[in-house]
Formats: structure tokens, C-alpha cells, sequence
């Protein structure tokens, strides 16, 4: 301090003052409350509303759930509990109903010996995601993932093991074929022979061999119908086959839409238009009752798998448009660096655009999967037992009749808990994938 | 000068057509255009092979013929001795009635709750939030069956509404919801009604005079008038002055409970239980979505146009209406139509509590009494397509006028 400065000063402190606390009302919960709920006229009024719809919300629903009955074999039983631990005419839920039917809700009328299967199946189904969903895993997983369609057909509808053998065998024999013919004979005519080699084995050799190999090593499991699968296994074996396979399909119905080939996009646009204008119900209904129209007399394959490939049929068309907004949003510069780059058309979209395309449309697509599960439940129309089905079908029992809102609760939960879950999911993985604030 | 060597002019080679990127797209084209015909081709032939084999024709014939059965709610004069194609129409028209219905509404919830969620108040923004939440992670069909459960098994019958000291009462003393459906008022048209009708259509007309009176004042001389406030006082007063004149043409028919003999309402207009809980479970369904939209709309108007509105003087109404609105409601307008595309699909859940809507007549019970699948289902589809691509059409139109007009 120079010598001037400190004449002029009278007085000054040495000494630090020790903080004192803030105020009463401006430190922890008062200061919360204040801020955040009677911070003026308007937010009162709003919070007092609020509370008011909780209570009226929960005054009856809460009390009503938590008096609910565990142990009951069917609701007289239930009531008689009920009145005897409350008194007559209480309103408390029969949650009993969850616990002797949970078997049913989740597995539909798969055969009780064979539960196992079902889990197993989406244990494989989730190891075999596992290295796609996370990059750094070994490489060495993915003959896994190549393995799992198959090995998930055999766990979930039983029979002998050589028949989704022998067709997975059709796909060795085309990748051989795409080998041997393309070194030769260039990229295109291997193309060709890649899908005539095994379209000819499945149609002549398929069925022969595998009948033979049974015949020889009958190893398989109980074969299960498709009729018998119901509850959330169905909702889950049909939402996730849409799921893989309607996003492949999406990827490519969304870049023929943006081809500069005339004929390629607009038969994509057409596509596209016609199956997001009509509602799925009445896709549904198209795989009910007028696919065998369609088809040679004679074959008639089964509703789940006609539910499928409806199912994906219908998303991929939701995901594609999806992915064009995130193909559309990419700066025109990337698409020219890659031409830049003398890169072929797949080189390019493979490598430059659709990593980040797709990096951009993830919410969009999570979001498209979510509606694709939910939309699971409305198999129940077409007469598939899915979990709302499967309620009724619970509900239609002497046992349980009149019983409403416990079974509705425990559906809508679990499927609350599966489709909050993949939106979370999303979330993170966009903030993971984030490479521009770095 | 110089003159550029033109490339040596070769003739057309067949080997370009495969490796020439110029020609090669043509061959792509070329083949998958071949085997789209082909599949078509395979299609449209099983279908004739099948429908020969089960003696079918494809005719829509069927559409005059009597349809014979009975439709719970029609807009239009409908009795079971009208043709499929009058049933057809009345189910059309009820699925535009729900769907209009839901939409209006689903536009106020997913308003309210997207601009309740960006409030302050923590609870209601929580409260917000799960309900969003709650609603955008279970199935619709899920919502409408339990809100149609809820309606018929925990309203009161109409019993309940007897006497002085009734168990029940109207919502107002107007709405009675019952097992049995709800009972709205509805209103009378007495003599004089057109007169008010009349009035009613000059006030409008006077109000919207007054609107552009008042913008040309403000763009010639930079005052403004007062809109608010007069345009509600040409739309109301007058309204009232000849509705007391006349004393009362209308009047309001006021659902009530019979008090003698079997309990049912009189008066007033009964609304099928299943229309009001397809109408609720799509509002609030379709609502959370569009609370989103809004949020995410309100969010991507950057805080620095709220800071340059203040700091030319603009007051709070004033950006709001003037500098964020325009600006939020170009992300927001897009994708809440298509909310409405989606619900209008949605509509054909109907099905669920047995809504007569044009998938329950002409793709229900017309189609399994004809056995005509393949013309029903046809048109059943044609008729969405069709709705779907006018709201599309409506989309296009506005994302052309808003459009950033880059130079």
C-alpha cells in the first residue's frame, strides 16, 4: 500500500469478520418451500390445486392398495379376508389374483414343464445385443449374435434341433457362395448367386435334409404351438422380432427414399405413405384374414409369425421416416466429403453418413420402438392372448370374476417399467454418443 | 485460345450398364422395377386362383344391399333397413366425431400440462411429469379399457340420482355421468332463435371489422387500440341485450332423473359411455405427447429473444404473443399435427369398448356378414389413407408458408 493511501484511510479493519448464516427464512427447507412452492400469488393457488388433485387422486387409491390381500385363492375368498381384517364392505385390493395367475400373465399357456425356455431365449436374445449395443466387447461375441435367431426359434417353439440348423445352413452356403462368386466373377454376379444358392437349397434341399438328420440324430425339445404363447412373453417375442428386424428394413426403405434413383424412391415413398396412412388395427386385420388371399392356396402359416412380419412391415416404415429426418439433418458437406473421398455409394453411407445419421435420429428411433411395444397389445384384437387379453381371459374364470383394476395395474406396470426403461436407455445413449461439446 | 479436346466419343458399350455409375442406376432401376411387376404380378394371381377356388368375386356391390343390423350411435338417420354404405358413412362420421373431439381436447390438456411442466412450482411440475410419463409408457388400449372400466363400474346408476337427498349428484347440475352413459344438456331452439343466431354472426363479423380497424390505426399512426376487451364486448353484449329481449328462445334441456318407475334420465342428450371413454383416454393419451411438443417448442426459443424483447420495452403479454409464440410455435405446429394424425389412427381402438366407428361397422359386422374381406378392408383402408394424406396435405401447406425464407 503506498504511503499516501494509507494516511487517508481512518480506519481499517485486520481482522476477518466470521460468516454469520444466512437468514432463517433463506436457508434450507424454508428457502426451498419458498422458491419453489409460495413463491408468489399464482404459484400458491398452483400448489394448492396440486395438492388438492393429489388428494383426490390418492385418498382412496393408496389406502385401497396398501389393505390389499396377498393370500387368496380367488376373490370370495378375498372378500372374506377382507371383511374379516377390515370390516364389511371396506374397499381394499385383491392383489392375490397377481400371484396365483402371474404364471399366466407372463407365459400365456406355454406347457409348465417347459418355462424355462422362454427366459432362456431372452437371455440368449440379450447376450447376443450385448456386443452390438457395446463396442468394446470382443469381436470374437459376435458369431453369438449370429447364432441367436435361431438358437431363440428352437428354445421358444421347440421341435428338433435340425430344422433351424438346416436353414441357417442356407445362410453359410450363400455367404460361400458371395466368396467364391464375387472373386470370381465381381461384386454384382457374387450378389446374385449369394441369394439363388440358398433360395434353391431352401426350397429343394431344406426340408429332405432335415428330415433325414432328424431321422438319424433325433435330438430336440417339446415342440410348443404358436397358440400357446401368450401374456408378456407373446407382447415380448413379438415387439423385440419387430424391433431387429424392422430396424434393418428401416435403414433401407429411408435411404431408397432419399435414392436419386426415380423408380427406387418413389416405390419407397408409396410404400411408406401407405402403411403410415392406415392404422395398424387394420394391418392387423390385413394378416388376419385377407394375407391368405395373397398367397398360393394351400399355405397357411401361422398367425404369430403373419403378426410379425405385419408388425415389422408397419414399423419399418415409421423408423425409416425417422431415419430420413436424421439422414436429412446431416450438413450436405458430409455427403460431399465422402464423394470427396472417391468412396462408393455403400462405402460412403456405411462409414460417413448413416453412423452419424443414426446418431442423430436415436430418440426417434427409441421412441418408434417404444410405440412398436405398446402396440403389442392390440394382438388382443385379433384374437391372440396377449397381456390385456390374457386379463380377460383371467377375469372370465370363476375364480376371478370381477376382478378389474389389479390385473389392469399390474399390466400397465410392467409395461410402464419396460418402455421407461428403454427411453432412459435412449437418453444416456445420446449424451454418450455426443461428440459435439467435447 | 485454346480448344478444349473434346473426350475421345466412344459408342455405347453393354458392359457400362454395370460399370458405369451413369448407367449402372438405370440397370438397378431397370431389374427392381422387373421383379416389383413380378411379385405383383405372383399376388394378384394367387388372389384370382384363390378367389375362383372359393367362388368369390371382387364387387362392391354389397354396399346397396340391406344392411340389417343396428348401430348404438349414428349422426345421421340410421336404421337397420339402410344400405352398408349408409352404415359405413354413419361409422365415418363417428370416427370424425371422436376424432375431432380428441383432438380439440388433447390440444388443451397437452397445452396446459407441457406449459405447467416448465412452471416453477416444483410440485406441479413433478405432478406434471408423471403424468406425462405415465401416459406416454403404457398402451393406449390399456387407458382406454380402464377408463371405460372406470366409467361403468364406478359411476352411480341412474337410481342414485332420485330424490332430495340423492347418493349422487349433477357435475354443475348439469352433467350426470351414470353407468349408463353420460347425460349432457342440450339446447332448445325456440321462436326467435335465428334472430340470435343472426346477431350472433354480425357481432362476429363486427368484432373481426374491429380487429382490422384497429391494426390499420396501429400501423398508420402507432397507437394502439384496445382488442381484448372490445372484441369481447361486440361478441357478448349485443348477444345478451337481444337474448333478454326475446325473452329467452333458448333454453336449456337439463337432463333429469325420473323419480317414479324404472330409474332412468329424461331430457337432455345421452352420450354412449364408450364415446366418452375413447374421447378421454385419447385426449390425455395424445395430450402428454403434445405436452412435450410444447415443452420442447417453449424450450427452443433461446433466452436471449425473451432478453432483446425486454430490452426494446416490450412488456411480458407482448413477447409472449409477439416475439416467442411465432417462434416456438413453428417447432411446435409440425409435429402436433401429426399428434393428430396419430390419434385419428388411433381412433380405430373403438374396437376395445365396442364404439360403433367405421372399423366396427364396415371392417365388423358389415364385413363378416357380407364375407366380403378383401372390398371392406380395401376401403376401410382408402378411407384412412385418404384422412391421412388431407392432414398431411394440411402439414406440407404450412411448412411451405413457414418455412425460413433463406436468401
Amino acid at each position: 500500500m503506498s504511503d499516501l493511501h494509507s494516511q487517508t484511510v481512518a480506519y481499517s479493519r485486520d481482522t476477518m469478520l466470521p460468516p454469520v448464516p444466512p437468514p432463517r427464512r433463506e436457508a434450507g427447507a424454508v428457502r426451498w418451500l419458498r422458491e419453489n412452492l409460495f413463491s408468489g400469488p399464482l404459484n400458491i393457488i398452483l400448489t394448492i390445486l396440486a395438492i388438492w388433485v393429489l388428494w383426490l387422486a390418492l385418498r382412496d387409491v393408496l389406502p385401497w392398495a396398501w389393505r390389499g390381500i396377498w393370500n387368496a385363492g380367488s376373490i370370495s375368498e378375498c372378500r372374506t379376508i377382507r371383511d374379516q381384517l377390515y370390516g364389511e364392505g371396506t374397499s381394499a385390493a385383491c392383489w392375490a389374483v397377481i400371484r396365483a395367475r402371474w404364471q399366466q400373465l407372463v407365459f400365456g399357456f406355454y406347457p409348465a414343464s417347459e418355462l424355462w425356455r422362454p427366459p432362456l431365449a431372452l437371455v440368449v436374445f440379450l447376450l447376443a445385443v450385448l456386443p452390438i449395443l457395446f463396442a468394446d466387447l470382443p469381436r470374437r461375441l459376435l458369431w453369438l449374435t449370429a447364432a441367436a435367431p435361431f438358437l431363440i426359434v428352437w428354445l421358444l417353439w421347440g421341435g428338433p434341433i435340425w430344422g433351424p440348423v438346416a436353414v441357417a445352413l442356407g445362410f453359410g452356403l450363400g455367404w460361400l457362395a458371395w466368396r467364391i462368386v464375387a472373386r470370381a466373377g465381381g461384386p454384382l454376379l457374387g450378389a446374385v448367386a449369394a441369394i439363388l444358392v440358398p433360395v434353391l437349397y431352401w426350397i429343394f434341399v431344406d426340408a429332405p435334409l432335415t428330415a433325414a438328420l432328424a431321422r438319424i440324430l433325433p435330438i430336440g425339445l417339446t415342440p410348443v404351438r404358436s397358440s400357446d404363447f401368450g401374456g408378456f412373453t407373446l407382447s415380448i417375442v413379438i415387439g423385440l422380432s419387430g424391433i431387429t428386424l424392422s430396424l434393418p428394413l428401416g435403414i433401407l426403405l429411408a435411404l431408397a427414399r432419399r435414392s436419386e434413383m426415380f423408380i427406387i424412391s418413389k416405390v419407397a415413398v408409396i410404400y411408406i405413405e401407405v402403411i403410415r396412412g392406415v392404422p395398424l388395427i387394420v394391418w392387423l386385420l390385413v394378416a388376419q384374414v385377407l394375407l391368405n388371399y395373397f398367397l398360393p392356396s394351400g399355405t397357411n402359416f401361422d398367425i404369430l409369425l403373419r403378426v410379425i412380419i405385419m408388425v415389422t412391415l408397419f414399423s419399418s416404415a415409421y423408423i425409416a421416416e425417422v431415419i430420413r429426418g436424421g439422414l436429412a439433418a446431416l450438413p450436405r458437406g458430409q455427403y460431399e466429403a465422402a464423394d470427396a473421398l472417391g468412396l462408393g455409394y455403400w462405402q460412403a453411407m456405411q462409414l460417413i453418413v448413416l453412423p452419424q445419421a443414426l446418431k442423430i435420429s436415436i430418440p426417434g428411433i427409441v421412441n418408434s420402438f417404444i410405440g412398436l411395444f405398446k402396440d403389442t397389445t392390440l394382438v388382443s384384437i385379433i384374437s391372440l392372448f396377449d397381456p390385456m387379453r390374457m386379463s380377460s381371459t383371467i377375469r372370465a374364470t370363476t375364480e376371478w370374476g370381477g376382478i378389474y383394476w389389479e390385473l389392469y395395474i399390474f399390466v400397465a406396470a410392467v409395461f410402464f417399467v419396460f418402455c421407461f426403461a428403454m427411453s432412459r436407455y435412449s437418453m444416456w445413449l445420446e449424451q454418450r454418443l455426443e461428440r459435439s461439446h467435447r | 485460345m485454346t480448344i478444349a479436346a473434346e473426350p475421345p466419343r466412344q459408342g455405347f458399350r453393354p458392359s457400362q450398364l454395370l460399370q458405369d455409375s451413369r448407367y449402372r442406376g438405370l440397370t438397378i432401376q431397370v431389374i427392381a422395377l422387373a421383379l416389383l411387376l413380378a411379385l405383383i404380378a405372383f399376388l394378384v394371381r394367387n388372389l384370382v386362383v384363390n378367389l375362383a377356388a372359393l367362388g368369390k368375386d371382387f364387387d362392391f356391390g354389397f354396399l346397396g344391399n340391406r344392411a340389417g343390423y343396428d348401430i348404438n350411435q349414428a349422426l345421421i338417420p340410421y336404421t337397420n333397413n339402410d344400405s352398408h354404405a349408409r352404415a359405413a358413412l354413419v361409422g365415418i362420421l363417428n370416427t370424425l366425431l371422436v376424432a375431432a373431439l380428441g383432438c380439440v381436447t388433447a390440444t388443451v390438456v397437452g397445452v396446459l400440462a407441457g406449459v405447467l411442466r416448465l412452471s416453477k412450482n416444483w410440485l406441479v411440475g413433478r405432478l406434471m411429469t408423471v403424468y406425462v410419463e405415465a401416459f406416454r409408457n403404457v398402451p393406449l388400449l390399456l387407458w382406454i379399457v380402464l377408463v371405460y372400466a372406470v366409467l361403468s363400474e364406478s359411476t352411480p346408476a341412474p337410481a342414485a340420482f332420485r330424490g332430495e337427498d340423492a347418493q349422487a349428484s349433477r357435475l354443475f347440475g348439469l352433467i350426470a355421468f351414470t353407468n349408463r352413459g353420460t347425460y349432457i344438456p342440450w339446447p332448445v331452439w325456440g321462436e326467435g332463435a335465428g334472430v340470435l343466431g343472426i346477431v350472433l354472426l354480425l357481432s362476429i363479423a363486427a368484432a373481426i371489422g374491429w380487429r382490422i380497424y384497429a391494426r390499420r390505426r396501429q400501423e398508420a399512426t402507432g397507437r394502439p387500440l384496445p382488442v381484448l376487451w372490445v372484441t369481447l364486448a361486440i361478441l357478448v353484449l349485443p348477444f345478451l341485450v337481444v337474448f333478454v329481449l326475446l325473452g329467452a328462445p333458448v333454453t336449456l334441456d337439463v337432463p333429469t332423473v325420473r323419480e317414479t318407475g324404472i330409474a332412468r334420465f329424461d331430457g337432455g342428450v345421452n352420450v354412449l359411455n364408450s364415446l366418452v371413454a375413447l374421447w378421454i383416454a385419447l385426449a390425455l393419451y395424445t395430450g402428454a405427447f403434445i405436452a412435450e411438443i410444447v415443452r420442447a417448442g417453449i424450450l427452443s426459443v433461446s433466452k436471449g429473444q425473451t432478453e432483446a424483447a425486454f430490452a426494446l420495452g416490450l412488456r411480458p403479454g407482448r413477447t409472449m404473443r409477439l416475439v416467442i409464440l411465432p417462434q416456438a410455435l413453428r417447432v411446435i405446429v409440425p409435429p402436433l399435427i401429426s399428434q393428430y394424425l396419430n390419434l385419428t389412427k388411433n381412433t380405430s381402438l373403438a374396437v376395445a369398448v365396442g364404439y360403433a366407428d367405421v372399423r366396427a361397422t364396415l371392417g365388423g359386422v358389415t364385413m363378416n356378414q357380407t364375407g366380403r374381406e378383401l372390398e371392406s378392408i380395401l376401403l376401410l383402408g382408402l378411407f384412412y389413407l385418404i384422412v391421412s394424406l388431407i392432414i398431411s396435405g394440411v402439414l406440407n401447406v404450412y411448412n411451405q408458408r413457414i418455412a425460413l425464407k433463406e436468401r
